[in-house]
Formats: structure tokens, C-alpha cells, sequence
């Protein structure tokens, strides 16, 4: 008996017995639509999954910051290797990935600050792609709550700019707001495993 | 009926199975409110997009650029994963798969598994067939759960407890979840909760995940798996190895389709603009998630489908059940009258292909469990053309079933008379005596087979005169 | 120009097709009714005997080539003939030249106000067919609206099915039912004295739900309206 591979493969073939044409892919659908103001937008549509959205200034940020975790009571937070010095504000303990923090520890933190790829203004969604200010994925999954700084020059308009501007082969998570589930009678319901705080901050 | 691996063993042909689930009050109440709610969110969310119809058609396009290809896709697939220090698999049919499950489970030193919903592993059975090797899996997607815990079968493909309303499933919680206080609600919430608190230990100490797919990209080897809870994220990121199991169709070949996929699901399945969370891995990162990856490539009768020109869309699908959303037939019957994971439209040309044999009178009776009404072509995000598809199963369902039934030579005889128009007029004639069952212009009870039409129908009486007879008379 | 009857129709609602010809006179229409015509196969096809629906596919060709139009009371059957024929038998000018009523009435005659009269309470249901295979949209709305004493009431949840789907109705006669029963309610909160419908097969679907529970709500064509004048009221409707 041949082996599964050789098994299927040859039963592929046969399947395609009748040669069907590969068909040309129409791509005339928008690759980028007249949005408006991108980062007004994102907000927007980030607020709509009820997640909280904030705009401020370059000069604003560390103090935004340092707002953002006081007000959710975030004492011990969690900091990619590489988040910016200015970004780790005083009076928060930070725990720095370096080395890799046990599981057990990001548990028990209150939160973790990250930056991002990309962002997404039509559909709200933030693409983290384990680089720059982002650290590994277990970072911005185990904590509740998750502080994310966006800048305006990251943010893509419609689904086809962001995909160009990603590297597939990279571990890409992409978030739309806080977890939620609508598995009891299809009705939305934001919190479940994932932090079910996230709040972002658009800097521009 | 049932021998085959995908439809459930014993389940009765649809017509028989929808008849429990119509007399549950419960069951068509919860299945009204859900479908209802998410009917109205789908249309909004996808007449957002102006675009939708060109997004449709090039979502089509690519997944029948894929099936034409397939076999050149999955090598290429192969390589990319495997240069990326994944390891592939591949499983002719469901035991091969649950076998080669059972032995990287095992390899990885667990006894205990934590599952991503995936349609795949429900058609295959791998939960079953792990307990039977001595492993446990839990299942972590919340509806999964609930299915799981209530022992139960699924009965929708997004939402497998959509049956379920908000009281059962506390009822199931109390009943077998240990960390479930009495005192636990039904507001969707607080069962929310309940579930994060019963799974969150298992999450962060699995040392083995197991994984459906959304998509695999081909060219590069990335798989994608589009979720709402983040259930998906702990599974795909936490533990040591993951295991992920996908039907051979699920290709897509570059990461720029992903463009048209990533707007197209949500919207047709969740009714939302993005879902909350969809992560892309490939391979092996170091340092970052799963430090071992094998994926398991399977077939399990998909060949079978393939291999059938018109019967082959179905291999379009991407799962989001917009068309179970939308149907009649399924807002009425619920899931588990159509015997198998995939129920609704798809699932009736879906399941009887993948079995493979139209002398199994259930998989027979699915392409009939559909009065053709067209909803769910309208709405399929990748343009499956079901009606076409049931129509097409359904000749192959009466040439399984021969010339010799009944109900052929019913129809043998019905086109005996079509075939000439005297007969046509003299069978109107002797059918219009009929009239005098009537009270009323209506007859209320007919024998055989049209006694099941009188049940709850009545018949207009036929006129004495008919419209070609009253042509001629006149005008003739 | 000819008339295609349907089987149905012929055997069961010779009013219909005979509010067709009168219709189609009315607006200046030459009407043929061949007398060779018989079934569509629309049943044979949606149950699966796929070679059995072809000799009557071969015999709508024949008896049909030759004229400029065909006209059809029946979505579904209009259907089966433009969108199936050609691929049982290959296309035929009597294929693409088949029209549902109201297609013809509007896209071919360019007429949407008949002069109809008919003074009462009407909710129309949007056959399956006629609105998702044919795509025949608003134009049987547009005709009724245009309808003289006509009273139109929205039917919620038109576009759902009834649960006719030909041997459905039979093979799933309970799911086929349960579906039935929705589509009554819809009709039933209405208020409407009549329901219409572009298809005697729904209709009799429908009419027949209603007869039995004794709601007092008439199964009317579409065509019947239609050719119904202050003049002439349809015979039907008395």
C-alpha cells in the first residue's frame, strides 16, 4: 500500500481527471477607499467593540501612559524587551521579558504596555507582529489588560493596505478589540480569555 | 446508515430526525431569536462594504483557482511549512488522522490536550478516538464546551450549542463544572466568567494544543485561525507543540488573498467588521509560541468531492454559516437533524460527498432536507451555488436508488403523460373527477403519498374544464 | 406571441392563464396558446430524474421555437426553462426568449400601470424563484401599486420561503409545514383579504395552509388582479 502522501496526492490528481481551468482572479474590488481621517476612523471603529480609544500628542504620550495605568490601578506591568525608555513612567513596577517571564508571572501581572505593526482604521484592529516595541505573543495575551500605542503613520485604511504592509512569515496577531464571544444565542459579549481590558492610545 | 466516518452512527434520514425537532418549543425558540439576531447584522455588516459583490467573486476565483491546482499547492504548502521547521502529515481518512494526533500527543509526553474549535477535528472524531488512546482533550471554545460538557452534538457550525439558551447552559455549568458556583446566573456574562475561571489553569499549563485552520497560505506556509474568545491565542501560543489539523481545501495561495478572506468571514459569520482575534504563525518561531509544529494535511473524502465537477464548490467554504443563518429549513429543524458536524445547506451537499455513497439512505435524504429556495446561494461569501449542488446529489441520490421504487416509477409515469399531449389532457380529465372529493372548491384528505400534502394542506379541487380544454372550446 | 400555461396552471387555475390572455389582449397582445405544450420538468429535475426532465425540455424547444416570446405566470417555472433548459438540452431561441409575467409586462411591453381595478385589502409573497433565481425585484410590487381600490399591505418576512419547494412540500411535509405555518402568521397579521403571488404552485401552498385553518384569506394570482377591470372584475373574485 502507498504511503498516505503518494496516496492522496495521486488521488488529487485523478479528482482534477478533467483538467478544470484555473480561473483569472478578479481584483477589482477597492484596494483603498476614501476613509476620511484615518486615525478619527480607527477610533471609531475600535470604540464600537467597546474598547477605549485615546488621542494625544507625540509630547503627551508618557503622561497618557502614566494616566492610562493609574486609572485601571495597573501596578505591575508587563514591558516588551525594547518599549521605549520614555514609554516605562514612574510609579509602575515593570517587569521587563528579559529573561522570558514565566507564564505564572504574566498572570499575575495587572497589564502590559505594547506598541504595534499596524492598524486597520476600517475594520478597528491593531496588527502586532512580535517586533518593535511588541515583544512575543504571550505578552499581550496572558495579562487582562492591554495598553497599546499606535502611531498615526501605522495606521492602513482598508484590509488590502494592511496585508502589504505585513510580513507573513513573522507570528501576527491581529486584535479587534477586547475578546468576546457570541456563543450564547449569538449575542456579543465582550471578555473571555484574552485581556478583556484593551485600550489604545493613537499618537499623532 | 451511519458506517461512514462522517455522518453520526444511527442518526434517522432528515425527515425523520427533523420531526423530534420541530415538536421542541425550546429548541425552535432558541433557534428563532439567534437566527433572527444575527440575520439582520449580517446584511448591515456587509452592505458596509460597496464593494461586497467584487469581494464575492474573487473570493470565489481564488478558491476554485486552488481546487484546479491542488495538488501542486499542497507540495508547495508542504515545503514552505516544512522549510519553516514544521513537520507535515498527511491522513487519508479520519483514523489515519486521529492516529497520527494520538502519536504526536503521546511523543509530547501528554496525556491531556487543549483544542481550538475546529470543524475538522469534530468530523474526524479526534476527541473520541484520543479518550480512547488515554487522552483527554478539552475543548475550549466556549459553544465547543458547553457541547462538550452537556455531552451533547453540535448543531451549528460557528456556534455548535446555538440550541442552547442562556438557562441551559447554566444548567449544564452547575451540573459539571467543578469551579461552577450554585448560585451562578444565566446572564451571558457571568457564564463567560465562569468559563474563563474553568479553563484559564488548563490554558497556561497544556503542553499540547490542538488546532483547526481557517486558511494555509501556500507560498509561505503561514496558517491562519480566526476566532472571537482568545481561547484560540492561549492554544496557539502557550503550549510546547501544536498540532493542527486541516482539510486539504483550506489552501489559499499567496498572503495578499488573504485580503479578500479576512473580509469576507467576519462579516458573513460573526457579523462583524473584524472578528476580535486572528492569529498567522509559520512554522516555528524561537523564543515565540509553539516550539514544535506538525500539521496534518487530510483528506477523508475530500477527493471524493473533487472529483465531481459541479459537486466540487463545495469545497469553496470557509465555515462561516451565513448560509445556515438564512435558511428556512435549518432556522427550523435546527443542526442535528442533518446527522453530521456540518449541518444546514452546506452540510447537505457537503456531508453526502464526503461519505461518498448515495446507498446510505441518511447522507440520500440530505440533498432533500431543502425546499431550493436559493437564501443561502445569496448569501454565500464564496458563491457556492447550493441549489445547484442539491439538485445535482439529488440524481445521484434516484440513480443509487434505481428505477424500480415507487417514487420512480411515479415519476416514470408522470413524465409518460408530459410526453404527449393527449395523454397530458385525457390524464387531466380523469384527474379532474377529483373535484367531486371537494367540498367547497377544496379537498381536505387525499391517500398516499399525497395524504402527507393533506396533513396540514388543503388541494383546490380541479375544474371540470382545464385551460387547454376551454383554449380549444374557444378559441380553437 | 405564446402563452406557456404550466401544467399546473392549465389543470388547476384556468382562471390565471385565463386573466393572461385577457391581460395580454387588453394591451394589445396577439396571444397563441400551441396545445402542444405540457410540462416544464421542473419536477422531474428538483427531485433528481435529471433524463426524464429532458424529452420535456426538448419538447418546450420545439413547441415554442417560432415565436417572438413566450410568456410565463410562474417564477419558478420561468426559471427552470431559462436557467436549466439550456443545460439539459442545449439553448434554444424559445429558452431566451422565455419572459415571467411580469418581466414581460414591464421590460418587454414597458407598461406599469395596466389599468387594473380591484378594490381590496392585498399582501404579496415574493416566490422564491421569481425573486432570487429570475430577479425579477420590485416589478411585481411596481404593477400592483399602480392597481386602481387596490389596498397593498407589506408582508413581513416576505422573503422567506413558504415551504412549498415542489416534492419537498411531501418528501419533508412536516419541516415543509412548520415553515407554512410561519408564512400564515406573516399573511394573517396583515389583515389582508387576499394574498398574491407570482406562482399557483406557492399560492396553492399557502391557500391550501389557510383553507384548512379556515382563515378566510384568498389565494388570488397576480395575473388575475391584473386583469381585472372596473369594467370586468375577475370572475374569480366574486
Amino acid at each position: 500500500m502507498a504511503d498516505a502522501r503518494s496516496e492522496v496526492l495521486r488521488r488529487v490528481r485523478a479528482a482534477l481527471a478533467d483538467r478544470p481551468a484555473a480561473p483569472e482572479v478578479p481584483r477589482d474590488y477597492d484596494r483603498t477607499r476614501d476613509l476620511g481621517e484615518l486615525p478619527a476612523l480607527l477610533a471609531e471603529r475600535i470604540e464600537h467593540y467597546r474598547a477605549a480609544v485615546h488621542r494625544v500628542a507625540a509630547d503627551g504620550l508618557a503622561e497618557a501612559i502614566a494616566a492610562r495605568l493609574a486609572g485601571r490601578g495597573a501596578r505591575v506591568v508587563v514591558a516588551p524587551t525594547d518599549l521605549p525608555e520614555p514609554w516605562r513612567v514612574p510609579r509602575v513596577t515593570w517587569r521587563l521579558d528579559e529573561p522570558p517571564l514565566p507564564v505564572a508571572d504574566l498572570d499575575a501581572c495587572d497589564g502590559v504596555v505594547t506598541g504595534c505593526a499596524v492598524a486597520i482604521a476600517e475594520t478597528g484592529t491593531i496588527v502586532l507582529d512580535a517586533g518593535e516595541a511588541q515583544g512575543r505573543r504571550a505578552l499581550t495575551l496572558v495579562p487582562d489588560y492591554h495598553l497599546c500605542v499606535v502611531r498615526e503613520d501605522q495606521i492602513a485604511g482598508t484590509v488590502p493596505e494592511a496585508l502589504a504592509r505585513l510580513d507573513p512569515v513573522r507570528p501576527l496577531t491581529f486584535v479587534s478589540g477586547p475578546s468576546a464571544t457570541s456563543d450564547i444565542e449569538l449575542d456579543r459579549v465582550e471578555g473571555v480569555h484574552g485581556p478583556r481590558a484593551l485600550e489604545v492610545l493613537v499618537v499623532g | 446508515m451511519g458506517s461512514n466516518p462522517v455522518t453520526w452512527l444511527g442518526t434517522p434520514p432528515f425527515p425523520k430526525a427533523a420531526h423530534a425537532a420541530l415538536g421542541d418549543s425550546q429548541l425552535r425558540a432558541n433557534l428563532r431569536k439567534a437566527t433572527g439576531t444575527i440575520r439582520a447584522k449580517r446584511a448591515e455588516a456587509v452592505a458596509e462594504l460597496s464593494d461586497w459583490e467584487r469581494l464575492r467573486r474573487a473570493g470565489e476565483a481564488i478558491k476554485d483557482d486552488v481546487l484546479s491546482r491542488l495538488d501542486t499547492y499542497l507540495e508547495r504548502l508542504e515545503r514552505a511549512v516544512t522549510e519553516r521547521g514544521g513537520v507535515v502529515h498527511w491522513a487519508r481518512d479520519a483514523a489515519e488522522a486521529n492516529d497520527t494526533v494520538l502519536r504526536l500527543t503521546r511523543e509530547a509526553g501528554a496525556d491531556e490536550v487543549v483544542k481550538v474549535k475546529s470543524m475538522a477535528t469534530q468530523e474526524i472524531g479526534l476527541n473520541e478516538a484520543l479518550a480512547a488512546g488515554g487522552v483527554h482533550a478539552i475543548e475550549t471554545d466556549l459553544a465547543e464546551l458547553i457541547v462538550q460538557l452537556g455531552h451533547d452534538r453540535p448543531s451549528h457550525i460557528l456556534v455548535p450549542a446555538i440550541h442552547r439558551n442562556r438557562a441551559e447552559i447554566r444548567d449544564i455549568f452547575r451540573r459539571q463544572m467543578p469551579s461552577a458556583p450554585p448560585w451562578l446566573s444565566d446572564k451571558p456574562v457571568a457564564l463567560t466568567e465562569a468559563a474563563r475561571r474553568h479553563l484559564r489553569r488548563k490554558f497556561l499549563s497544556a503542553k499540547v494544543a490542538i488546532s483547526g485552520a481557517n486558511f494555509a497560505v501556500a507560498d509561505t506556509g503561514s496558517i491562519v485561525v480566526v476566532e472571537s474568545e482568545g481561547n484560540g491565542r492561549m492554544c496557539l501560543t502557550l503550549p510546547r507543540t501544536l498540532i493542527t489539523v486541516m482539510g486539504l481545501e483550506k489552501i489559499v495561495p499567496t498572503w495578499r488573498d488573504l485580503e479578500v478572506f479576512l473580509q469576507l468571514l467576519p462579516r458573513s459569520s460573526t457579523a462583524e467588521r473584524m472578528n476580535p482575534y486572528t492569529s498567522v504563525w509559520t512554522g516555528v518561531t524561537p523564543g515565540d509560541g509553539p516550539q514544535r509544529f506538525h500539521l496534518v494535511l487530510l483528506d477523508n473524502g475530500r477527493t471524493n468531492a473533487l472529483a465531481d465537477p459541479v459537486g466540487r464548490q463545495a469545497l469553496r467554504c470557509i465555515r462561516c454559516s451565513a448560509c445556515l443563518n438564512v435558511c428556512p429549513v435549518y432556522e427550523r429543524t435546527g443542526g442535528q437533524a442533518y446527522g453530521s458536524v456540518y449541518p444546514g445547506p452546506i452540510g447537505a451537499i457537503l456531508a453526502p460527498q464526503l461519505v461518498g455513497d448515495m446507498h446510505d439512505a441518511q447522507a440520500a435524504s440530505l440533498p432533500y432536507a431543502s425546499s431550493l429556495c436559493g437564501a443561502c446561494y445569496e448569501v454565500c461569501p464564496v458563491r457556492i451555488n447550493i441549489p445547484e449542488v442539491l439538485v445535482h446529489l439529488r440524481a445521484q441520490a434516484t440513480a443509487a436508488k434505481g428505477s424500480r421504487g415507487p417514487e420512480a416509477l411515479g415519476m416514470a409515469a408522470a413524465g409518460w403523460v408530459f410526453a404527449d399531449p393527449k395523454r397530458y389532457e385525457a390524464a387531466q380529465r380523469a384527474g379532474s373527477l377529483a373535484r367531486f372529493l371537494a367540498r367547497d372548491g377544496w379537498i381536505t384528505r387525499l391517500p398516499f403519498p399525497g395524504s402527507r400534502w393533506t396533513a396540514s394542506r388543503d388541494v383546490p379541487a380541479p375544474p371540470a374544464e382545464s385551460f387547454r380544454m376551454w383554449w380549444r372550446r374557444t378559441r380553437g | 406571441m405564446a402563452l406557456f400555461a404550466t401544467c399546473l396552471t392549465d389543470t388547476f387555475y384556468p382562471d390565471t392563464a385565463r386573466a393572461v390572455v385577457r391581460l395580454l389582449e387588453r394591451l394589445g397582445c396577439t396571444v397563441d396558446f400551441p396545445l402542444g405544450q405540457t410540462c416544464c420538468g421542473q419536477m422531474h429535475f428538483n427531485t433528481g430524474y435529471r433524463e426524464q426532465a429532458k424529452p420535456l425540455a426538448q419538447r418546450y424547444a420545439g413547441v415554442f421555437a417560432g415565436y417572438h416570446a413566450v410568456v410565463v405566470p410562474s417564477g419558478s417555472c420561468a426559471g427552470m426553462v431559462r436557467e436549466f433548459h439550456p443545460g439539459l438540452v442545449g439553448a434554444s431561441p424559445a429558452t431566451t426568449m422565455t419572459y415571467e409575467l411580469t418581466e414581460f409586462l414591464v421590460d418587454v411591453l414597458g407598461v406599469t400601470d395596466v389599468g387594473a381595478y380591484f378594490p381590496h385589502r392585498v399582501t404579496y409573497h415574493p416566490t422564491c424563484h421569481s425573486l432570487r433565481m429570475l430577479g425579477v425585484g420590485d416589478r411585481p410590487l411596481t404593477l400592483l401599486r399602480a392597481v386602481r381600490g387596490l389596498d397593498l399591505v407589506e408582508l413581513p418576512f416576505a422573503e422567506t420561503c413558504c415551504g412549498f419547494g415542489g416534492t419537498f412540500a411531501v418528501k419533508n411535509a412536516e419541516t415543509s409545514t412548520a415553515m407554512l405555518a410561519d408564512k400564515m402568521r406573516c399573511v394573517l397579521d396583515t389583515g389582508a383579504e387576499v394574498v398574491t403571488a407570482g406562482d399557483n404552485s406557492c399560492l396553492m401552498h399557502i391557500g391550501g395552509g389557510l383553507s384548512r385553518v379556515r382563515a378566510g384569506v384568498r389565494p388570488v394570482h397576480l395575473a388575475e388582479i391584473l386583469a381585472s377591470t372596473e369594467e370586468e372584475p375577475w370572475a374569480a373574485i366574486r
